[in-house]
Order: structure tokens, then sequence, then C-alpha cells
């Protein structure tokens, strides 16, 4: 073969990479890498809606209050809703303030009364919803202490109790979900680098001829950690924007099923969205498990190179 | 070049399997190394190779205590060392011409740079037709050269072959002999280990023979 034909055969083979690029155990690594990682971002992005869900619950019930009052001989309700109400309007931080008008008081003892019961004759206190500014905070102490005064008949429920079970309630959703994202991680961790590890097998003889023509072991080590990375990348980023495209899909289908607005939808699932952070943590796992694929590869190299020594 | 003083080899807790081994080789030097089936002849090459650590004795290899270097100064000191391997260790997914530029790749030299050199000793070794065939299609003597041209394409001072004439007939064991001698004209220190009496029947060299885990040397 002539200088120029061989040179030619060289032009139409392009780079050569020491490290097989297209073998059935890079394609099976890299399916491996794309599932794991699609499970890891599914449950990081489930978890992610959890806390947003449950932050958003306490955040809800923590901008409501309410003011009771009650029908008491010799005194006009009506006046005291009024005056009730014209005080929490006046407290720092209050955004909204409606009283429930007297059928829609009866209303909310219907399912306890039933609703062939002439409310006429009963003493029905009358609520007063007090909705709190997104971020402020009323002064309750103060607010109760002038209806105290004002409006003898009224008081006021800041729902702490409520607030409180709730709270305790999303500790232990939030607790829950990071535990059971964190054992999908470790499981993720442990399978790639198996997975790796199994993949790394049929590359021994490789390594073993690097050594011997004089390769030291960093130049060795680079050549798999860099095919391994590109590996990992691959495979991760196909399960991360399947994982992504997966919950975009759960958040049309509950839209669809629930209703878009639905007050129920929107309490249950707040942010059924990923968001920005969400997106952050998916990324972060691609980065992760690549970075496991490649490590796992510069492990066995040594591991191999130590074996041969 | 390279001394041998009182080396001992075992492996594991097992019995010692090369014992006292005493003896140099000089540069631009040829020498068989022979011996029964199971005397000793790879762990030998092996040692001389660095790829094992004595369990006793010193090994200096181009003045170099080999006990007392890192990992990759002996990588270093390696690349003065070239091997041809009995099952020959081409890779199978890169061309002749890749495996046989290998060891100027991992130095970090560009195809650019080496591309005429490799071309030329492919040529010389009778496989410029198969420059960019892969080793599955070679026939056995074809990669036995293949492997040969890549143990000396960065010019070794020492060349150590395993039986490289185990899996030819006996027309291209003579070629391949006289590939040797000729490498050794040109300054390279060869080592060849076989147990074919014919081979070195044809050649007139030094004799290494390793019988019950001893040297006995044959000038």
């Amino acid at each position: 073969m002539g200088r120029s034909s061989a040179r030619s055969g060289r032009e139409t083979r392009g780079e050569v990479h020491i490290v097989p690029r297209d073998s059935i155990a890079a394609s099976a690594l890299a399916a491996v890498v794309a599932i794991m990682t699609f499970l890891a971002a599914v449950t990081s992005g489930g978890v992610a809606m959890l806390i947003a869900s449950a932050n958003d619950w306490q955040a809800e019930v923590s901008r409501e209050m309410t003011i009771q009052v009650r029908p008491t001989p010799g005194r006009d309700i009506e006046a005291d809703l009024a005056k009730a109400q014209q005080l929490a309007r006046a407290a720092p931080g209050v955004a909204d303030v409606r009283a429930y008008s007297r059928e829609e008081s009866n209303r909310l003892l219907e399912p306890w009364l039933g609703s062939g019961v002439s409310f006429e004759d009963l003493p029905v206190p009358r609520m007063i919803a007090i909705r709190i500014a997104r971020g402020a905070s009323v002064d309750t102490a103060a607010l109760s202490r002038s209806l105290a005064q004002q409006v003898a008949s009224a008081s006021l429920d800041d729902h702490r109790a409520g607030i409180s079970r709730m709270r305790g309630m999303a500790k232990a959703a939030i607790a829950a979900g990071m535990g059971v994202l964190l054992l999908v991680l470790a499981a993720t961790v442990l399978s790639v680098a198996f997975a790796t590890r199994g993949a790394m097998s049929s590359n021994r003889g490789i390594v073993e001829v690097l050594h011997f023509v004089g390769a030291k072991e960093a130049y060795i080590a680079s050549q798999f950690q860099r095919h391994f990375l590109g590996l990992g990348l691959k495979g991760g980023a196909l399960g991360g924007i399947a994982a992504v495209l997966s919950l975009m899909l759960i958040k049309r289908l509950s839209d669809l099923i629930l209703g878009v607005g639905e007050a129920e939808a929107t309490a249950l699932f707040a942010r059924f969205s990923l968001g920005f952070t969400g997106y952050i943590v998916v990324a972060a796992e691609v980065g992760l498990i690549a970075a496991v694929t490649a490590l796992t590869s510069r492990q066995v190299v040594i591991h191999t190179l130590r074996h041969i020594e | 070049m390279i001394q041998f003083e009182n080396v001992g080899l075992r492996y594991g807790l097992g019995p010692e399997i090369l014992r006292d081994l005493t003896f140099h080789i000089a540069p631009r030097s040829f020498q068989f190394l022979s011996g029964p089936s199971g005397a000793g002849k790879s762990s030998l090459l092996r040692l001389l190779f660095l790829t094992l650590k004595p369990t006793r004795g010193l090994i200096t290899l181009f003045d170099h205590d080999t006990a007392s270097l890192s990992a990759d100064s002996l990588a270093v000191l390696r690349r003065r060392i070239g091997v041809v391997f009995q099952d020959f260790r081409l890779l199978d997914h890169m061309t002749t011409f890749d495996n046989v530029a290998l060891p100027l790749r991992v130095i970090g030299r560009a195809e650019d740079s080496y591309y005429d050199e490799v071309a030329e000793l492919l040529n010389w070794v009778g496989l410029g037709d198969h420059m960019w065939s892969l080793p599955p299609v070679l026939s056995g003597g074809e990669k036995q050269r293949a492997a040969i041209a890549r143990a000396v394409i960065a010019r070794p001072q020492l060349l150590l072959a395993d039986e490289p004439t185990g899996n030819v007939d006996p027309q291209l064991a003579q070629r391949l002999l006289r590939l040797f001698i000729e490498l050794n004209k040109s300054g390279t220190s060869v080592v060849i280990a076989t147990h074919d009496i014919a081979l070195m029947d044809q050649y007139d060299a030094r004799r290494l023979v390793l019988h019950d885990g001893y040297i006995h040397v044959y000038d």
C-alpha cells in the first residue's frame, strides 16, 4: 500500500480511541446509569414537590385567623361583628377581613346538626375570617386584648394548635421523603459502581497492554475516566431528561384529572412542578452519577495495575 | 545494563521457584533463555520487565535499583524495554498501525510525528498491506510480526520475547529469528525465551538455562 493510500486509510477511520466506544458492556452500563438516574431524579422530584407542598400547607394555614363572635343576651351581635371587623382591619399585617353571614355560619353547622334544623332559635356564633398579608405577622396578643376590651363576646383563634400539628406533619413528611431519597441515591451509587466494575472487566487486557508499553498510571486512568465520564453523562442525561418529562406529564395529567386551580388539588399539590431547585437537584444527580462512573473506572484501573505488579 | 544478584522469587507462601539468580545482560548482547516447561522462564521475563518484584535479591536495570523506584519511574524505565508476548496481546479494536504506534502514543507523541516511522517499520516486517487491518483478520504469523513491531517501535534498549516462534511454522520461525538478529545488530539487546532447540541451534548465542529454579549461563 502506498503512503498516500495508507494515509487515506487513516483519514477514513478518524481518531482511534484507546478505550473502545461501542462495546456491549458500555451500552449496558449507559442503560443502567440512565435507569438509575431516572429513578433517583423522579424520587427527588417527588420529594421536592412534597417539601414544597408541605411548606405551602403550613404557610397557608399560618396566614389565617378567625374571630368568633358569640351571641350574648343584651348585646347586638351585628354591632359586635362590625366592631370586631373594624378592630381586625386596623391591626397591622392584616390583608383581608371577611365576616361570615348568618346563612354561611348556619351552613358551617349543617354537617353536625343536619339540614332540617331551624337555626333561628339557636345561638349560633358568627365567624370573621382574617387573612394575613404574605410575609407579614400580626400581633395576636394586642388584637386579643383590644377585642376583649371593646367586644366582650368576641374571641380570637390564631390556629396555633392546628399549625403546630401541621408543622409536625410536614416535618415528618419531609424527613420520610429525604430518607427515601437518600436510600434511592445510595442504591443508585452502588448499582452504578458495580455496573462500572462489570463494564471495566472487559477492558482489563487494554489496561495491561498500556501498562506494558510504558504508560503511566495517570495516563491509563485518564483514558478510562474520560470514557466512563462520557458514558455516565450520556446515560445520566437520558435518565434525567426522561424523569423531567415524566414529572411534567404527571402534572399535566393531574391538571386534567383534578382540574386546574381546584382548591383541593392546589392544596394537595401546591407545587406540582419541579421548579428551579428541582432542576438543579436533577442536574446534580446526573453529575454525581457520572462522577461515580468515572471514579469507579479509575479505581478499577488502579486496582488492576496494583494486581499486575 | 541489567544485573541480577542473588534474586529469589516465590508466589505467596509457596516454594521458591527462582533461586539465587546471579547474571547480567550486557548492552547489544543476544541470548536465549531456555529450560523445561514450568522452569520459571515467564516469571524471569516478568522480573526483567518489572511487572514482578523479587522476594529477595537485587535487580539493577539501566543503573537503577528497581526496588527503590516509584510506579511512574518504573513506567518510564519500561519504555526502554520492548516485550513480545506469546499470545501477542494486540488490541482487537485498533488497527495494526494503531497497535504498533501505541508505545509512541502513550508518551504523548502526535500521530503526524510518528506516522512515517510506524509505516516504515510495518513495511519492514512485511505488514505494509495490513496497516489498517484489525488483528482478528491477521494470521498467527502476521500477529506475531505486529507484536514484534510494537515491541521495537520505540527503539528499546532491551527486547524480551516470550516463545516468539511457538505459534508459527519453521519457515516463519526462521524469518522471525533473522528479524531479532537484525534488531540486535542495530544495537538492541535481545532475550528470547524459548524451548525450541532447533531455533537455538540456528544461531550461536549465549544461553541462559533455567533448571530447578537455578540459572546456568553458557557464554
